[in-house]
């Protein structure tokens, strides 16, 4: 129970001073970031992008942004597993949402559409 | 707790606050460049630790951004850069400006230097530093637009430190094994770095607080 007021508080706590008015749905994106840095077999890229979809679909829900960089670099794990329509398609979301990634997000595209 | 003594302490806290009024830092620069969307380019690890150029570069992406900056993915930029013939942090660090500024369409670059990353051991406890020192540099004209320095460093035994142990709650969850607290204790050091109101880094458009006189 202690603990449990303790973790509460915490979160309060965390709420309060990390990330006050933010708009953004961070989920777990930074840490599957750092995943993609560390041993494959812990953290394979499918279950990476499990995690952002997970993330994202509680996004929906409570209607908050995904933050910059998410979609391309979701775009970018769909383009690892093979899954490119969905890759292309989250890096066009990524150009519409924020368009100060257009440049890059289209040097992205024309790489993703080589065969 | 005598009252004679709890005077004491509270003249230190007003001491302590006291000491923080530290110079504020000049953003004339800043102020006639101010960008739209920064790139976060890997930082040059000085740290005996060879994780924590990825350990600590993937704790920027939410300051910044909260800040209320376009933040390119981290490593998605870092993949392509190392795909395009600039395989480590330095060289990547020493692209020219101009170049970079065409493959992405950043309007900054903000160039990290990693000083300190991981635990140093004492005799009964170790204690965890992770020091970085950052520049933010207009793309087209190569002038700095904004510099600053952060450090933050948590005991081992007893972290004493909420913030640090509900994140490692949560990166136990996602990553389990590989977790270092160096990483954890990256995202104290960054609020330090960024989010000091005389010498951070100012809003930018996204932030509600964004200043419309730009």
């Amino acid at each position: 129970m202690i603990r449990a007021m303790f973790v509460l508080g915490a979160s309060l706590a965390l709420a309060g001073c990390a990330a006050p008015q933010s708009r953004y749905e961070w989920g777990s994106y930074e840490e599957v970031v750092y995943a993609s840095y560390l041993s494959h077999e812990d953290v394979p890229a499918e279950r990476q992008v499990e995690l952002l979809e997970k993330d994202y679909q509680a996004a929906r829900s409570t209607n908050r942004r995904m933050p910059p960089g998410w979609h391309a670099h979701l775009g970018y794990l769909y383009y690892q597993v093979g899954r490119g329509d969905q890759a292309r398609q989250e890096l066009m979301t990524e150009k519409a949402e924020f368009p100060e990634s257009a440049v890059f997000v289209d040097r992205l595209l024309a790489n993703v559409k080589k065969p | 707790m005598s009252c004679q003594r709890l005077a004491a302490i509270l003249v230190s806290a007003l001491a302590l606050t006291g000491c923080q009024t530290v110079k504020p830092y000049d953003y004339t620069n800043f102020r006639a460049h101010p960008p739209r969307s920064i790139l976060v380019l890997p930082p040059v690890n000085e740290s005996t630790a060879i994780e924590g150029t990825y350990g600590y570069l993937t704790t920027v992406t939410r300051p910044v951004a909260e800040r209320g900056y376009y933040v390119f993915p981290v490593a998605v930029v870092d993949q392509f850069m190392k795909e395009n013939g600039l395989p480590t942090a330095n060289e990547m660090q020493q692209a020219p400006l101009a170049k970079v500024a065409e493959i992405t369409g950043a309007d900054a670059v903000l160039f990290l230097d990693l000083k300190q990353y991981g635990a140093h051991y004492q005799v009964l406890s170790s204690t965890v530093i992770v020091e970085v020192a950052a520049k933010l540099v207009d793309t087209h004209t190569g002038i700095l637009l904004w510099e600053g320095h952060g450090v933050a460093q948590q005991a081992s035994n007893g972290s004493g430190n909420i913030l640090g142990d509900l994140i490692a709650a949560a990166i136990t969850q996602a990553i389990n094994k590989h977790s270092d607290r160096a990483h954890q204790v990256s995202r104290l050091a960054n609020a330090n770095l960024f989010f000091p109101e005389q010498t951070g880094l100012p809003y930018g458009p996204y932030s509600p607080k964004y200043d419309k006189a730009h």
